[in-house]
């Protein structure tokens, strides 16, 4: 060690800059002290903001991005290790606190890993690039003729020159800097001088290692943002309208007044009752009395949804695929196909309804939340308490579930206020409504679908529209009060975004057209029905509808319905995901609607489904089951292949895709939000079923398709948008019958059979 | 009213509401997390917990009409040295996405192996139907309680 070493050691001792301390695993505490001395700031372009190298040589990660349960830490920690040469048990990983990394978006896109994960892999070889320099120096050989095994740097045939990185640099700074493209969020991305390694000689990337979190869940010991308890905090519980729209006229705070410590907090529209306990804050929520303005029947009532949307008035529009000359080849059609699909309102509805902490102060607060979004989260919530976004600190916290802009924004904004009005910590619990009737829903929508055959049944025009509320009524960042409920109640407007999207797919029609309407919100304030990102945002809306649409196309082409998607499909990996798929169920071609269904009480069939998302292809085959008397679809068997590039974790990958599968299926099956003029009626599981695991299916074969070649899309949303026309083809295959509105309910197939 | 309780084979005392849910005894006065709130009205299971043995909705159960029983939580279904074949299984199967649902899936799964050690796959789905999982984890659910299942305790 030279002495400069030794001195700068010795100075951060002194100074107390020696500050990195193991992560206790599933502590949400920090492994790295930000007051220190010594620290470079928090920034993208330090590499002390990426990766630190504790003094026993194991490694911490700083991640911007959050974990919702489908195990992207492990994936970062994969590829930390794999590009430093350490072991993966090694690689701890902190995630979604604004003091000790930075923005990289929080859970956003799928893009855990195809942007996060490598942003996290140049700093880690570029970390690695240095540590080599270095042992290069110390033991005077040349990079060139050094081996890293475990941390451990190495001259090969001469065992005693070595030196270890906790010997090179544990517990101290790189203090060096590395290429940032100087934005924040998803796009955050780095360039050191390393080169990272090549995929062929990969160790530790490809490997289905466990998640530490999931023993810590099973065994009980994990915190939830619900178990956050700090001394002096209040329990509050949000007042909600009964009916939407309405604002308060009176609140009888005397109705509260036996319940011990209860009182009445409100700012403008906003109401919530406080008390030291819970219980006591949850009598007072269900006590205190509220006289509300009458009922302003904002909403056209769950039957009139989709012929309000057909008729309003569109606030955008768009066609980003217009090829060819759609009208003109049309009008040379020897057949026109055309068919319209409809999409619900769904709600997230995530396992529990929302939790936040916040404990603002006069000059700094802290926030611990289970948003996907902690560093945009802290910014509203800044707002809202009168600070500076750097003044707060937002922790996240593992959370009740989420997929999306769920109600976990608006508690964290909730108890930012509450705790502002109060002036301690406060806890906002929401109850199971809020979760389910007040969160922001996946957007309804109407899909038209029109195609043009020839003579010998091929594809001459297409085109596919859908209209719709925008996907971005609310924003799914959560960065400001307007994008809120409390924000909406009090001053803050909301601000919405026009935004659809139309599907992604390969399909080579020479004469194709892909268009998009939005329509407005139909109430612009504080809605429950307001919309915003529910997992794969339009995704299985979008593609339910185009995908029908296609299987429909191929039966009027008289084709097999994976031959015809084939006959237009000329990208190769589009092509092998959907040949992967029929090969692994077995696919061969035959007539449909299935000839040997029978006439029995139950029908059987297969329906196939294919699309893309961001670079990740999916094709899936359902085989369902129809029961003639009731009218009960049960999705019976899945193949899904999954081909989103090199893949990182097959394990992880192959229960997220199960997940993705099942949730679907939920949102195919069952799920619609029921609402009349002036409120929603869906409010908890009685009243928004959900999949239950008597209709889980008997089997979901997954085929990963594993491209070490190419860099890794998203594996955490993709299959969602598959798996609704999959059970609609496999249905219509079943009984001849074409459902065309999700949800696909008993009722909606025994009225389509006795129709048919 | 001070109602008295075996919490994991501890004993403890509230000083509570007895109309209060024992969810609420459990998290607040006892610190004990294990079991959720996911609905408040026994539809989800988020906050299921043995009471003598019987898998029990704890958001809808009154403190006081836990009075003197044992209670079992997810955490004292085993230990780091000696898990419960469930917990193993679960592990092994890497269940859980979110995990907020667990005690439901988990407690009642347990009851079901201590009444029926070798349940059938259709007596498995009829013991956890009604219980809520919005990851949709229920495959790996299916496998871990059968996996349970040919695990000794």
């Amino acid at each position: 060690m030279d002495q400069h070493n030794l001195a700068r050691r010795d100075f951060l001792k002194a100074s107390g800059a020696l500050v990195i301390t193991v992560a206790v695993p599933g502590s949400v505490t920090t492994a790295l002290s930000q007051n220190a001395g010594g620290k470079p700031p928090l920034t993208p372009d330090q590499l002390d903001s990426w990766i630190a190298v504790l003094p026993d040589g194991s490694v911490t990660a700083f991640f911007g991005k959050t974990e919702m349960g489908q195990g992207v830490d492990v994936a970062i920690a994969q590829i930390v290790a794999e590009e430093l040469d350490v072991a993966f048990e090694r690689v701890s990983v902190v995630m979604g606190d604004t003091a000790l990394t930075c923005n990289q978006g929080g859970a956003s896109g799928s893009t855990g890993i195809q942007r996060g994960g490598m942003t996290l892999r140049n700093a880690a070889a570029e970390a690695r690039r240095i540590l080599v320099e270095r042992a290069a120096e110390r033991l005077q050989v040349p990079v060139t003729e050094l081996v890293v095994d475990n941390g451990v740097v190495n001259v090969p045939g001469y065992p005693l020159q070595r030196v270890s990185y906790g010997e090179l640099i544990g517990g101290k700074y790189f203090n060096s800097q590395i290429e940032w493209n100087k934005e924040y969020g998803n796009t955050l991305a780095l360039k050191g001088q390393a080169q990272p390694k090549a995929p062929s000689t990969y160790k530790v990337v490809g490997k289905s290692f466990p998640q530490k979190v999931v023993t810590e869940k099973v065994m009980g010991t994990t915190q939830y943002v619900t178990d956050v308890k700090v001394e002096g905090m209040l329990h509050a519980r949000v007042i909600r309208p009964p009916t939407a729209g309405c604002g308060p006229v009176s609140v009888d705070e005397s109705s509260i007044r036996n319940i011990p410590g209860a009182r009445v907090i409100r700012e403008q529209d906003f109401i919530a009752v406080v008390a030291p306990r819970e219980w006591d804050a949850v009598r007072a929520a269900e006590s205190l009395k509220v006289t509300w303005a009458p009922p302003c029947a904002p909403f056209p009532t769950t039957a009139n949804l989709h012929d309000h949307i057909r008729k309003a008035k569109a606030t955008g529009s768009g066609a980003p695929v217009d090829i060819g000359d759609v009208a003109a080849a049309m009008k040379t059609a020897h057949r026109v196909i055309e068919a319209e699909y409809e999409w619900p309102l769904q709600s997230h509805a995530s396992m529990g309804p929302a939790c936040a902490v916040a404990d603002v102060k006069n000059e700094s607060a802290t926030l611990w939340s289970g948003s996907q979004k902690p560093y945009y989260v802290r910014t509203g919530c800044a707002q809202i308490a009168g600070l500076k976004p750097a003044q707060v600190h937002a922790k996240w916290i593992v959370g009740p579930g989420s997929y999306g802009r769920n109600d976990a924004g608006d508690a964290a904004h909730d108890a930012a206020m509450l705790s502002k009005l109060t002036g301690q910590p406060v806890r906002v619990q929401y109850m199971r409504h809020e979760g389910t009737a007040w969160d922001p829903k996946g957007p309804a929508g109407v899909y038209r679908g029109r195609a043009g055959l020839d003579a010998a049944g091929n594809v001459i025009a297409y085109e596919f529209s859908g209209k719709g509320f925008s996907r971005w009524d609310v924003s799914p960042r959560e960065s400001t009060p307007n994008e809120t409920l409390v924000g909406q109640l009090t001053k803050w407007p909301g601000k919405p975004i026009v935004m659809f999207q139309t599907p992604s797919e390969a399909y080579g029609f020479a004469n194709k057209r892909l268009a998009w309407e939005t329509i407005p919100a139909l109430l612009d304030r504080a809605s429950p029905l307001r919309t915003g990102h529910f997992r794969d945002p339009l995704g299985p809306e979008t593609h339910f509808a185009s995908e029908s649409f296609i299987d429909e196309i191929a039966h009027a082409a008289g084709a097999d319905p994976v031959a015809f998607r084939l006959r237009y499909i000329t990208n190769p990996r589009h092509a092998a995901a959907i040949k992967a798929v029929a090969e692994k169920a077995q696919w061969q071609a035959r007539p449909y609607p299935n000839p040997n269904r029978g006439k029995g009480e139950l029908m059987t069939g297969r329906g196939v489904s294919y699309t893309e998302r961001a670079g990740t292809i999916v094709a899936v085959i359902a085989e369902v089951e129809v029961e003639r008397a009731s009218g009960r679809v049960w999705a019976k068997k899945f193949t899904v292949a999954h081909d989103c590039g090199l893949i990182i974790n097959p394990g992880s990958m192959q229960v997220v895709i199960e997940g993705n599968v099942l949730q679907a299926t939920s949102r195919t099956l069952f799920e619609e939000v029921h609402f009349d003029a002036d409120r929603v009626n869906s409010v908890d599981w009685a009243t928004y079923p959900i999949l239950d695991i008597a209709d889980a299916p008997e089997s979901v074969d997954v085929v990963l398709i594993n491209r070490p070649e190419i860099a890794p899309s998203g594996a955490g949303e993709p299959s969602t948008r598959t798996v609704p026309a999959a059970i609609a083809n496999a249905i219509f295959d079943a009984t001849g019958v074409r459902l065309r509105k999700v949800p696909l309910t008993p009722q909606r197939m025994k009225e389509a059979l006795a129709r048919a | 009213m001070k109602i008295n309780l075996v919490v994991n084979g501890k004993r403890e005392t509230v000083d509570a509401d007895p109309a209060m849910p024992l969810l609420y005894a459990l998290r607040d006065d006892l610190k004990l997390n294990n079991p959720k709130f996911g609905c408040g009205r026994a539809q989800c299971g988020a906050c299921t917990v043995h009471v003598n043995g019987v898998a029990t909705r704890s958001c809808v159960t009154p403190v006081s009409s836990a009075a003197d029983k044992n209670i079992t939580t997810l955490s004292g279904l085993g230990t780091a040295e000696k898990p419960h074949p469930l917990q193993t299984a679960y592990i092994a199967e890497q269940v859980p996405q979110c995990g907020y649902c667990l005690s439901g899936w988990m407690m009642t799964a347990a009851a079901l192996l201590r009444d029926n050690p070798k349940p059938s796959d259709a007596q498995i789905r009829t013991a956890l139907a009604g219980l809520k999982c919005r990851c949709g984890t229920h495959m790996a659910i299916l496998r871990a309680v059968k996996r349970a299942s040919t695990l000794t305790a």
